[in-house]
């Protein structure tokens, strides 16, 4: 079972939280703000499991991680999952934003955080894997935004650009999927 | 109606949508509280509009507010409103926002449940997935329970993307609400075998959580799980199933044998490291439940250990940390394999990755044994030396400790480099775990008597540097840190086991001395406590007038330093203080009137030996009689005020605060100090007048002790002397036992070769042989547990599991028959018609051993009283249990014996094994015999006969050992299809009623494949004079069955046939009506069928030894005779067939191979024999012999049949 799945910047601002078991969100920032605090303070070169983080979970329960150039991606399981499945997990969550947001950042994340959740709905489900493959995931989200627009043009929506705001720096706009190291890429199922 | 909606999209433009809140936000940086509660004023302002446009913007905004931490709690009933909306767009978001902030407790739930129904059941896929993924997030007991039939239904959906959901959100359904898993099961085990490959994902996802927390519930389904698993391509879910089996295998060791194989090839071939990392996984938890030792298996751990090792020295750190991780698991039952990588282990403790450093520090655990010991401690100290960041250090503190420790200190040779290891630890900085080594200390001062001198000296030592615990805070006020708890080891050991001390006045003027007022109140409490010990010593050794007046001095300071303690904060502190200053006035009294006993009496007071008290003591205390905890002491006052409550609650609090505060101010200073010391040192780094100690120096403990002070810590220069002073010497203590211990080792290689050129020598002089083994064997440690008496040690206690899991309730024993699949006790009360069957009792596990005194006739009987038991329950009831539980237990025990010939053999092993048993049982009755003159040649018979007669049976045994395969293994009794038309499938099969003849049992298994529901089936036979169906009470008519079949469901039913003549073969004309019910009403339909009532099912397998055989067919008994030709089938599986569908038994084969000899036995005690020839030609001849002719020829038509 998946517990939770964070998603936070480097700065440890909340991008995405999703809590498969209940908390207040009182407790549920200061989660977010521990699991920031354990997996910030780590390099990049080590390795993507972290055990203990005292608020959520207990000895059962892992944290496994993926960083992305200026985004944090958290999951939070138990034993029953495996590890390497879940970091493939990740990868799958983020190659789909990055289809659906077409060179996702996180500007992207920040202002649409209902579509991401959208799309992590057809991904994991109560806590569970629900879908794995791409294509099939990539086609139920295709199918809900048709069914989105034709709903639309009877209620006229306003519709808005990703606005450009000048306090954000450039660099951030550019991140693409980070190279992963060969090990992990051959992981894929 | 056009205008009003004008007029709404109007003002939705004026609002601020999700992206404009956002926007907002990042813009009010400075005062975004502001901010943002102006929004949510905005927010409420827009739910009050009838539009649902507006309020879906609004409720969109508001999830987002509640990630960012708002209570978003009180719109619920706004989020319902956009819930219910039609529209997918609006629907989403609320579901959105209700999946974020409702939970089980959420009241506005109630609301939702026909709104959820009609959206599960809504025409439109994404509606309904939307409310599945939703309700997967907070669902309660309520509404799993109303909902649980919808969900059902859903599972059975044409569309596999609802399929897939329904069944995960399945998994919910039975946490909150138990009682759906036994109906759903048999539906949720279909699903494992959909054609979709997602929905089958789900439905393995979904049993593995369930299989994870009540593993022997689901052991039937391995065949069905080995199946997916050897065909399966799909990596996820390969590895779900594979972790499955590491769950289940621990109960089921044949299965982990029958995995090995599959598992090993899956390691060769795949390509994904994460399937890898799982089946090495299993293959270790299966290794971990067979017994070990068996060559093969040595093959597989090899192979384990060394796929771990590329995992563990890839370059990918996630690898390496797995690989660590696994191979701890092998290590508890394996460590010698895994002590061949112990270099590659020792490397991983100098990786930069700290999860890596911890999996390592795991399996050290593992590692060392008595030589390496010393030298792994030492290694674990540097690190300690170098690590940064407390947790780590702790990490290795109790690493360290947990290795000296583990067996009792089975590895420590040296308890005093265990006691200056412990010592060393103290003295560190940094660390917050000074009760763990404290506790150390005391237990090793107490278990190893050997060690209390040396021990009692290092805490003296100890007290006396006690100032080095302390820091001192901005205000003068000093302050302890953790490792101050050591001193509550030190003072503790010095003063019960005082008799060590050299100089127990010395450590008395310690213990006063040093700064005790700021330490925490328990610590202190224990030095006033052993104050009086040391006291109580003192006076005791003073035996002459000149000491005695020094002991006269010792009194009056103790007596006017202890006063002050009596104003102290701390309760406990308090208490012991007064206790003790008025217990030294009274010795002074006594001392004046001169009393010279008051010394015997003031020793009393500590007499004793303590002991270590085992872990669970406390809760094996008796009760003892007569006490009730429950009962009232005073009977309560008739009318209680809640006043009085509340003083009392408020004079606990203040007892409560005033305990918790003081530890507050404590941290408080100590990280102003900390502060204060880190501004100094940055001062005085960068001021070049002050001189820099090394930091090996600052660790010395004699500079430590001025350290820590700010206006003390002036480095001091360590001074070369080539005599080194006690104190200061930058080794650390413990250091100088190591380099003992490599002396002592070169000495004692030298002396190993000196003793292997003497040994002649070293024979006539043993006594020096001696004193080498003394030197080497570590001191006794006491290993002993206190425990009341009468109690034992044990741990089955409870299954661990708190109350409140809901896997608690989830432990359900799935293959009891269900017969109401669609009815749900709160819906629908079913009256339980006479249909349904008893639970099949437990059949003890003692009942196996043979009781009674006449070895395998006592086993007989025995199993007689068991079959009579169940025959009489059977006789209660007034339709017989079906056998289906045992069927499906049996079902496993075949197909895991099946294909398997080592295991058929362990299990002949098993069996003569028990014969032994029988065999020592008949010795013991020898000798009680041989007491009972009067008895005893009676007895010698019996006992010659019953050998004869297990001889017998082993004989036969061996004779037949090739096929005992076949005959061990239980029949499993396959389905027959009984007719099927496009919209229903029947099937069906027979099975004997133990010891009636009269009677079957036929269970009929009906499959709905249409995609429309199936009701009113009415079952109907045409009876024949020797068969009929039993319907209970409305003869002739057909019985009506309460069941609605679902579509795509199946149900089982099982029918009684009363059968007037077992010994023939019956058909029986039956009929099925049915209604389907189509969108245009229902309509009926029939199947005709006929139903067939072998005789065979009531044959059993006799055991008979050839002897008997040739016996019985040279008797004139069998008069029935029959013959018949088959052609194509080998004689071989001719046997296995009929010895498994017909229960016959191989008598004997001739040794050429073409013929054998088969009986069996008819209920009715009729014999049964068959003679089978492989002919010339090919074919396959058959005659049969029987006492009864009607069962030769209808048992020989069934085998034409079979043969056909």
């Amino acid at each position: 079972m998946i517990k939770a799945i964070l998603v936070f910047n480097n700065h440890g601002k909340p991008r995405l939280s999703k809590f498969y078991q209940y908390f207040n969100e009182d407790m549920q920032q200061q989660i977010v703000r521990e699991t920031f605090q354990l997996v910030s303070k780590r390099d990049d070169n080590v390795c993507n499991f972290l055990e203990g983080g005292s608020l959520i979970g207990g000895s059962d329960y892992k944290l496994i991680y993926r960083h992305y150039a200026t985004l944090y991606f958290v999951f939070c399981v138990d034993s029953s999952e495996s590890e390497l499945g879940i970091l493939d997990l990740i990868q799958v969550f983020v190659e789909t934003l990055d289809r659906c947001f077409e060179n996702v950042c996180e500007l992207d994340l920040i202002f649409h955080v209902d579509k991401v959740h959208y799309i992590l709905n057809e991904l994991v489900m109560g806590g569970m894997v629900l879908e794995t493959n791409m294509s099939e995931i990539l086609s139920r989200i295709e199918d809900q935004n048709k069914l989105e627009k034709s709903e639309a043009g009877l209620i006229s929506l306003k519709n808005v650009n990703l606005p450009n705001l000048p306090n954000i720096p450039q660099q951030i706009k550019d991140i693409k999927l980070p190279d992963l190291p060969q090990a992990i890429k051959d992981l894929k199922f | 109606m056009a205008l009003t909606k004008l007029k709404g999209n109007l003002e939705r433009i004026l609002d601020k949508n999700l992206a404009d809140l956002v926007r907002g936000i990042r813009n009010n940086k400075e005062n975004e509280v502001k901010y943002i509660a102006q929004c949510i004023e905005e927010i409420k302002a827009e739910l009050k509009q009838e539009n649902i446009a507006v309020k879906a913007n609004a409720v969109a905004k508001l999830s987002y507010l509640q990630m960012i931490g708002y209570d978003i709690s009180w719109a619920g009933f706004n989020i319902i409103e956009v819930m219910s909306s039609n529209k997918f767009t609006f629907k989403r978001i609320g579901y959105l926002a209700a999946s974020q902030s409702f939970h089980q407790d959420t009241e506005v739930l109630m609301l939702t449940t026909n709104m959820i129904r009609k959206d599960l059941s809504s025409q439109n896929q994404y509606d309904a997935g939307v409310t599945l993924s939703g309700l997967a997030c907070f669902i309660n007991q309520d509404l799993a329970r109303d909902l649980a039939n919808d969900l059902m239904t859903l599972l059975s959906s044409t569309k596999p993307y609802i399929r897939k959901k329904a069944v995960l959100l399945m998994y919910k359904v039975f946490l909150s609400f138990p009682d759906a898993l036994r109906p759903a099961f048999p539906r949720l085990k279909e699903k494992l075998e959909d054609p979709d490959p997602g929905v089958q994902s789900a439905a393995v996802n979904v049993i593995c959580e369930l299989a994870r927390k009540n593993p022997k519930n689901y052991l039937s389904l391995a065949p069905i799980f080995f199946k997916l698993m050897t065909s399966s391509t799909n990596n996820w879910m390969l590895i779900k199933i594979i972790k499955l089996f590491g769950a289940l295998t621990p109960l089921e060791p044949r299965l982990g044998k029958k995995l090995i194989e599959p598992l090993t090839n899956l390691i060769h071939s795949t390509s994904a490291m994460s399937l890898l990392y799982e089946c090495i996984n299993t293959v270790i938890a299966v290794l971990i439940s067979i017994s070990t030792g068996m060559p093969s298996h040595s093959a597989s751990i090899q192979l384990c250990v060394q796929k771990l090792r590329i995992l563990i020295e890839d370059s990918d750190q996630n690898l390496k940390y797995l690989g660590l991780l696994a191979m701890s698991k092998i290590l508890k039952t394996h460590p010698k394999s895994v002590q061949a990588h112990k270099d590659l282990i020792l490397l991983c403790l100098d990786d930069k990755d700290e999860s890596i450093r911890l999996r390592a520090l795991d399996l050290l655990y593992g590692m060392v044994s008595k030589k390496n010991l010393m030298e792994i401690v030492k290694k674990l100290m540097v690190h300690m030396d170098r690590a940064e960041g407390t947790q780590y250090r702790d990490e290795l503190l109790s690493k360290i400790i947990e290795i000296c420790s583990q067996d009792n200190y089975h590895f420590i040779t040296n308890f005093e480099w265990y006691i200056s290891v412990l010592v060393d630890l103290s003295r560190m900085e940094g660390l917050r775990q000074g009760h763990v080594v404290a506790s150390q200390l005391m237990d090793v001062a107490i278990r190893v008597p050997a060690i209390r001198p040396f021990s009692v000296e290092q805490m003296a030592l100890l007290l006396e540097t006690s100032s080095g615990f302390a820091i001192r805070g901005i205000t003068g006020q000093v302050a302890f840190s953790s490792m101050c708890e050591v001193l509550y080891a030190a003072a503790w050991i010095c003063g019960e086991f005082a008799s060590h001390l050299k100089e127990p006045e010395a450590v008395l003027e310690c213990i006063l001395k040093s700064k005790v007022t700021v330490l925490p109140g328990h610590i202190q409490a224990v030095f006033i406590h052993n104050l009086m010990k040391l006291y109580a010593h003192i006076l005791h050794k003073a035996s002459t007038a000149d000491e005695k007046e020094k002991a006269q001095l010792t009194l009056s300071v103790l007596q006017e330093r202890l006063t002050p303690f009596m104003q102290s904060a701390d309760l406990e502190v308090q208490e012991r203080a007064s206790t003790a200053v008025h217990v030294l006035k009274v010795i002074s009294k006594l001392q004046d009137a001169g009393e010279g006993d008051v010394v015997n009496e003031l020793m009393q007071l500590f007499q004793g030996e303590l002991n270590p008290v085992a872990p669970k003591a406390q809760r094996k205390v008796p009760l003892p009689e007569g006490l009730d905890l429950d009962a009232w002491i005073n009977e309560p006052e008739p009318e209680s005020d809640e006043e009085p409550k509340a003083d009392g609650g408020g004079s606990l609090d203040i007892f409560y605060k005033s305990s918790t505060s003081a530890p507050d101010f404590r941290d408080g200073y100590q990280g102003e100090g900390q502060v204060r010391r880190e501004a100094l040192r940055v001062e005085q780094a960068s001021n070049p007048h002050y001189l820099k100690g090394s930091s090996q120096a600052r660790r010395s403990p004699s500079s430590s002790s001025q350290l820590l002070s700010p206006t003390e810590e002036i480095p001091v220069m360590s001074i070369n002397l080539s005599v080194p002073l006690q104190v200061s010497t930058s080794k650390k203590l413990s250091d100088k036992y190591l380099e003992l211990e490599r002396n002592k080792e070169a000495s004692s290689d030298s002396k190993k070769h000196r003793s292997k050129r003497d040994k002649k020598k070293k024979k006539k002089k043993g006594s020096s042989d001696e004193e080498e083994a003394a030197e080497i064997v570590a001191p006794q440690v006491i290993s002993t547990m206190e425990l009341p008496e009468g109690a034992r040690l044990s741990d089955s206690e409870d299954d661990g599991r708190p109350q409140t899991d809901p896997h608690r309730a989830l432990n359900i024993d799935l293959e009891e028959y269900v017969f109401f699949f669609h009815s749900y006790p709160k819906e629908k009360p079913v009256v339980r018609v006479t249909l349904e069957p008893a639970a099949a009792p437990p059949i003890p596990a003692k009942s196996k051993k043979p009781k009674s005194r006449n070895g395998v006739e006592g086993l007989k009987e025995e199993k007689a009283k068991r079959k009579k038991t169940k025959q009489e329950k059977e006789e209660n009831a007034p339709l017989p249990p079906t056998t289906k539980g045992v069927n499906l237990n049996d079902d496993l025990d075949f197909w895991l014996s099946a294909s398997n010939g080592n295991d058929a053999k362990e299990k002949k092993v098993v069996a003569k094994g028990e014969l032994t048993i029988d065999e020592t049982a008949t010795a013991t009755d020898s000798q009680k015999t041989a007491k009972k003159k009067k008895d005893k040649k009676e007895k010698k018979e019996k006992k010659a006969k019953k050998e004869k007669k297990k001889k017998d049976i082993k004989d036969f045994d061996d004779q037949n050992n090739h096929l005992s395969d076949s005959v061990i293994a239980p029949v499993a009794i396959a389905w027959k299809s009984l007719v099927d038309d496009k919209r229903l499938v029947m099937k069906y099969r027979v099975v004997a009623v133990p010891h009636d003849q009269h009677q079957v049992l036929v269970p009929v298994q009906l499959h709905n494949r249409s995609g429309k529901l199936i009701h009113s089936m009415i079952f109907n036979v045409v009876d024949s004079t020797n068969a009929r169906l039993c319907r209970g009470q409305h003869e002739q008519d057909g019985v009506e069955l309460p069941h609605q079949l679902a579509s795509q469901s199946r149900v089982e039913i099982p029918f009684a046939f009363a059968v007037a003549d077992s010994t023939m073969l019956h058909q029986l004309r039956g009929v099925l009506t049915y209604m389907t019910q189509g969108e245009d009403g229902s309509v009926s339909e029939k199947l005709d069928f006929k139903l067939q009532i072998p005789c065979s099912v009531f044959l059993s397998s006799d055991p008979i030894s050839s002897d008997q055989f040739a016996e019985l067919l040279a008797s004139q008994e069998l008069i029935g005779k029959d013959k018949a030709m088959c052609e194509g089938i080998a004689l071989s599986q001719a046997i296995d067939r009929v010895s498994r569908e017909l229960s016959m038994r191989l008598v004997e084969m001739d040794s050429s191979g073409t013929s054998a000899s088969l009986y069996c036995r008819h209920s009715t005690a009729h014999h049964l024999c068959i003679l089978m020839k492989s002919q010339a030609d090919g074919r396959l001849s058959i005659y049969g012999k029987s006492s009864n002719p009607s069962l030769v020829s209808s048992v020989m038509e069934e085998m034409r049949q079979m043969f056909a």
